[in-house]
């Protein structure tokens, strides 16, 4: 009774053990391992392993062994009419003597015993299969005994447990792996989708060719210059490469007039920032400010833009980067009744409209952007790449910048045209 | 306050001793092992695990012995415990792993 009550207590301290070592879910290995060595030490088992059950290769996979030497199979092939059968059997130890019937044990048979493996336990969890443990002679010499087999019963559960969660982590960490990819997939053909879409615009103005594109890449300078994340620049570029997307509806003879356009035609044209916005709206953009830069694009801080002559602060933060973007691009590109021009005087026109047209912080954010390329302060080389080197290399415009920085940020923006 | 069972004796015929600690778990059990298998691994063919100052062998610690044992025997190496305490005496007897090794009780 003595002994009893003396091998009680070591195998409920084994036990409580176990399920301390099951809930540290931070190494599956380190895990499985402590496990086997808890049913060993419970009952005085000589060797035996854990293995793992994937049933998509019908494979036990070893996790832990003790004993078992290097001649023992790492993967055991599980046929159906095992499987089966270990399902129907469910979690309770198989004497392997007496499972010598099924294929899986006289394929097996001769590894089992080189090291004395009497005990099979199929670890079934709710009707799954997830694993096996082997199981040697014990220390004693003696058979196993229905109590040896209950214990097993009690930790296999617990390891079943471990390698289920495990499972289900390894399936979370891939559908989560397998989200990722696809929403990349679809971030790459909503971009090749916008990018298409810029193309169409532009294609409707052969003078303004390439412009929503450019755009784009201003939108994205000057959102990343004021520190916008990453996620944010591309919603950015992407609000550029769509602003005008309302122009596929103006008339072409109107977008290409080689004149200046009356007002009937003028108030056709000043209609595309609604229609964009109609457009835009009904798709679910992953960028939300989309729709907004577009309706907005032609508004300006001091209530004379178009549509809704609103104000500063109505007016959409993004659709401030675009409009600016906008402009800079129409001065800096030949058009049918004008010629693009310097890049001094271009400066010297968005400074003296910043707080009118314009928000001083993004115009200073560009003009920064523009500047760090032209002190080498960045290896990019995006302004020359749009604007063409020779253009950006106009003399006198690198400090001019930087007068006109520090005047916008005194907030008092005065013409410095002069000074170059 | 745990010892540290790195401690080895080792005498002119091939005997070590390792000493077991106060409580041999994972950890202490893993050290215990380490140092059986250099010995083994070093020629010495008589293995003295000291239990003097061991109070407490959890399952763990059971298990590593087994394996400790079973390793010496492959490598024809005789395993000795020594100054069990009568607690982990009768759990050794009871898990049958007196029945590998030799006991010895007093020097």
């Amino acid at each position: 009774m003595a002994d009893d009550t003396h091998k009680i207590i070591h195998a409920f301290g084994a036990l409580a053990d176990l399920g301390q070592a099951v809930a540290d879910k931070n190494d599956f290995q380190e895990t499985v391992r402590t496990s086997l060595h808890l049913i060993s030490g419970a009952i005085g088992i000589m060797r035996g392993g854990v293995a793992r059950y994937s049933r998509f290769s019908h494979e036990l996979t070893l996790a832990a062994a003790r004993g078992l030497g290097d001649d023992f199979p790492l993967c055991l092939n599980i046929g159906a009419d095992d499987e089966k059968q270990f399902l129907i059997n469910g979690l309770y130890p198989l004497e392997i003597d007496q499972a010598k019937t099924l294929p899986f044990f006289q394929r097996y048979g001769s590894s089992f015993d080189a090291r004395n493996i009497t005990l099979f336990v199929p670890l079934v969890i709710r009707d799954e299969l997830l694993g096996a443990l082997f199981l040697g002679e014990k220390a004693t010499g003696e058979p196993y005994s229905s109590y040896d087999k209950d214990i097993i019963c009690s930790m296999g559960r617990h390891i079943g447990v471990a390698i289920a969660q495990r499972n289900l982590m390894a399936e979370l960490e891939r559908r989560s792996a397998e989200n990722r990819r696809l929403y990349d997939e679809l971030k790459l053909t909503y971009k090749a989708t916008v990018r298409a879409f810029a193309t169409a615009i532009d294609c409707k103005d052969k003078y303004t060719e390439g412009h929503s594109v450019r755009v784009g890449k201003f939108a994205e300078i000057i959102a990343a210059e004021l520190g916008w994340s990453e996620e944010e620049t591309e919603g950015a570029a992407v609000a550029g490469y769509l602003h005008d997307v309302g122009k596929l509806t103006v008339e072409r003879k109107i977008i290409n007039a080689p004149y200046r356009i009356n007002a009937k035609e003028s108030a056709e044209l000043n209609k595309h920032p609604t229609v964009g916005y109609q457009i835009l709206q009904a798709i679910n953009h992953p960028y939300a400010a989309v729709p907004d830069a577009a309706k907005y694009h032609h508004e300006r801080l001091d209530g004379r833009g178009y549509p809704d002559g609103l104000y500063d602060r109505e007016i959409p933060y993004i659709a401030k980067i675009v409009n600016l973007a906008d402009s800079f691009d129409a001065m800096t590109t030949d058009r049918p009744y004008k010629r693009r021009r310097p890049a001094n005087e271009v400066v010297d026109d968005l400074t003296r409209n910043s707080g009118k047209q314009f928000a001083p912080e993004i115009v200073s954010a560009f003009f920064r952007g523009m500047l760090n390329e032209l002190n080498g302060d960045t290896k990019e080389k995006r302004f020359r790449r749009l604007l063409g080197r020779e253009y950006m290399e106009a003399e006198g415009l690198v400090p001019m910048l930087r007068i006109a920085l520090n005047e916008i940020g005194r907030g008092a923006p005065v013409s410095v045209i002069s000074l170059s | 306050m745990e010892m540290e069972p790195t401690s080895v004796v080792r005498d002119e015929d091939g005997t070590a001793v390792v000493l077991a600690g106060d409580y041999l778990n994972k950890i202490t059990g893993e050290r215990v092992e380490r140092e059986c298998r250099r010995c083994i691994d070093s020629g010495c063919k008589q293995l003295v695990v000291d239990f003097s100052d061991t109070e407490i062998v959890n399952s763990i610690g059971v298990s590593i012995l087994l394996g400790v044992i079973d390793t010496a025997s492959s490598a024809g190496a005789k395993i000795v415990f020594s100054h069990l305490n009568a607690n982990t005496a009768e759990l050794f007897d009871l898990l049958g792993v007196t029945k590998h090794v030799s006991l010895a009780i007093a020097e």
